[in-house]
């Protein structure tokens, strides 16, 4: 593989760029894999490179039905954090935080993490005693986390509304200063070229449609270009789990929903960290291009559209213009929306299943971007050893019977109060 | 914006409504004998159908009423909407 380096890209130059070799290359399916991927986002790219570079395990195909990165992975707002109180949540996010800051290097693919800080705000007393108990148990969990009050939050943010006459003021907020952004295709495309060099098949435009399950034990896979045998399966296939669950005969416990982002128009730089509204849902941060990139809430109803409704749009801009009154001048430029396969804990599943060579990797909600190379990582291992990882523990599917619920927030499906 | 059809007030936006998911789980007996699964599925197994779903959503700023919906979850097509003691 081509190293990309600046003495590549001067030596490029002189042939105007013309012989780059290819990132990845346009495989076709071969009738036989050791290991098969379905979903071709972040995680599934992950979990494919992860298994080549930890496990040594390269005769892998990523089966992805439209383009690679075209799903959730390319629609997210990209904010990266381990803002989380449980252990299980803290560690493994923790655990990611460290695989961010190393990503560019190790990926030789420049993929623009900017730990910006995340700010939370908070909107009342009662709110600041949860912060303060939160960021406390980061910090027991070695995880950054500073509690700001009205005037340190009025440093950072200066466009906030910090008049008097406001609905809901601004208390403070809990920072957590390494938490921030990352470029999310390039994200996807580092994983892709790296995969590719160490032998894995990256086949777009195929999708799966049916399995080959025998005797309680997975055989094969069906696919839109053909059979494919194979004895272990990782699906990572975000908002399509259900569909496929479904050819399973399984019901999870996941349903799929639609969130929304928009973008406006470009500015100049205004807003330095990534900035979480307390008193609904809203949060917002600044590209590199200067536009504002916001999102919230779901769209509040099972959906497959990857398409939105405006009414949540328009109730989730509301809050973005009662903490930023200046958003209101600024034009939108896009909005999207990705199906999102939303759990009933509001936390993953990363598990085997009760078929002999089928692991789950689902249930991401709102926070599955910045889980990529921790789930990658983790569903490689437990692909490879036929066993869980300590990191994703917690993240069993069995949890939903047993009562270890990981309920951070209390946000499942849909939120209380809705 | 979904305009969904009160059988109680008629046609209304998504606004008024308040969702109230798949409609076709049944919450056990409590009066006979269940097992944890059963009480499990019920709590929180969904299929989260492609298409055609059978859900509940309440008239919350109108009638107050809760009503079943069957709408495609791809096109958000509404095919039909009854009171909440009719079958759909
Ligand atoms: C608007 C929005 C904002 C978000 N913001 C954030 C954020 O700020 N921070 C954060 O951490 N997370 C965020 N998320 C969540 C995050 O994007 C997802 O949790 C994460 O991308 C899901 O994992 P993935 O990348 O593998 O999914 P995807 O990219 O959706 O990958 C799944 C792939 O499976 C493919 N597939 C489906 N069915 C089949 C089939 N039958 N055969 C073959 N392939 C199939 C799909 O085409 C798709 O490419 C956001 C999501 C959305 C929609
Ligand atoms: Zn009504």
């Amino acid at each position: 593989m081509q190293k990309y380096s600046i003495f590549n890209l001067i030596k490029n130059a002189f042939s105007g760029h013309q012989k780059w070799d290819l990132a990845w290359k346009d495989a076709t399916p071969k009738k036989e894999y050791d290991v098969v991927i379905i979903g071709g986002g972040g995680h599934g790219l992950a979990t494919a490179y992860y298994l080549a570079k930890e496990h040594n395990i390269t005769n892998v195909a990523i089966i992805e039905k439209g383009w690679l990165g075209g799903g959730n992975m390319g629609r997210n707002t990209t904010i990266i954090r381990s803002n989380y109180m449980h252990d299980d949540n803290a560690l493994f996010s923790e655990f990611g935080m460290d695989l961010w800051r190393k990503m560019s290097q190790d990926l030789n693919y420049n993929v623009m993490f900017s730990p910006r800080g995340i700010i939370n705000l908070a909107h009342s007393d009662a709110q600041m005693n949860i912060f303060a108990r939160r960021g406390n148990s980061m910090r027991l969990n070695g995880i950054d986390a500073v509690l700001l009050n009205r005037e340190e939050v009025k440093e950072i943010i200066p466009m906030a509304d910090f008049s008097d006459n406001v609905r809901f003021p601004i208390f403070g907020g809990l920072m957590q200063p390494s938490a921030g952004t990352a470029r999310h295709d390039a994200v996807a495309w580092g994983y892709a070229r790296q995969a590719d060099s160490m032998g894995v098949d990256i086949i777009q435009n195929c999708e799966v449609t049916g399995f080959d399950v025998v005797g309680g034990k997975i055989q094969g896979v069906r696919t839109s270009r053909g059979d494919i045998k194979v004895k272990k399966i990782g699906l990572c296939v975000a908002g399509s789990t259900n569909i496929l669950a479904e050819k399973l005969n399984m019901t999870i416990p996941v349903e799929t929903h639609l969130l929304q982002a928009c973008v406006t128009e470009p500015v100049k730089p205004v807003l330095d960290s990534v900035v979480t509204f307390g008193a609904g849902h809203f949060y917002i941060s600044q590209s590199d291009k200067g536009e504002m990139v916001m999102g919230g809430d779901l769209d509040g109803y099972n959906s497959y559209a990857q398409r939105g409704n405006l009414p949540t749009l328009q109730h989730v801009l509301t809050e973005g213009i009662a903490m930023m009154p200046f958003l209101s001048k600024l034009k939108m430029l896009r909005t999207w929306g990705g199906i999102m396969d939303m759990s009933m804990d509001g936390s993953p599943i990363i598990d085997k299943t009760h078929i002999e060579g089928l692991y789950l990797n689902c249930g991401w909600c709102y926070g599955g971007f910045k889980a990529t190379p921790a789930s990658g990582w983790t569903f490689a291992h437990t692909i490879a050893q036929d066993r869980v990882h300590k990191l994703n523990e917690g993240y069993s599917l069995s949890r939903f019977n047993t009562g270890h619920l990981l309920d951070e927030k209390g946000l499942g499906t849909k939120t209380w109060i809705s | 914006m979904l305009h969904i059809k009160c059988p109680h007030c008629g046609m209304r936006s998504q606004n008024e409504f308040s969702y109230g998911g798949d409609a076709t789980v049944k919450r056990p007996e409590l009066n006979k004998e269940i097992s944890d699964q059963d009480w499990d599925n019920f709590v929180y197994y969904r299929k989260s159908l492609r298409g055609k779903h059978k859900e509940l959503w309440q008239h919350i700023s109108g009638c107050r009423q809760w009503i079943k919906v069957e709408r495609d979850t791809a096109t958000h097509e509404i095919f039909k909407t009854v009171k909440a003691h009719e079958d759909i």
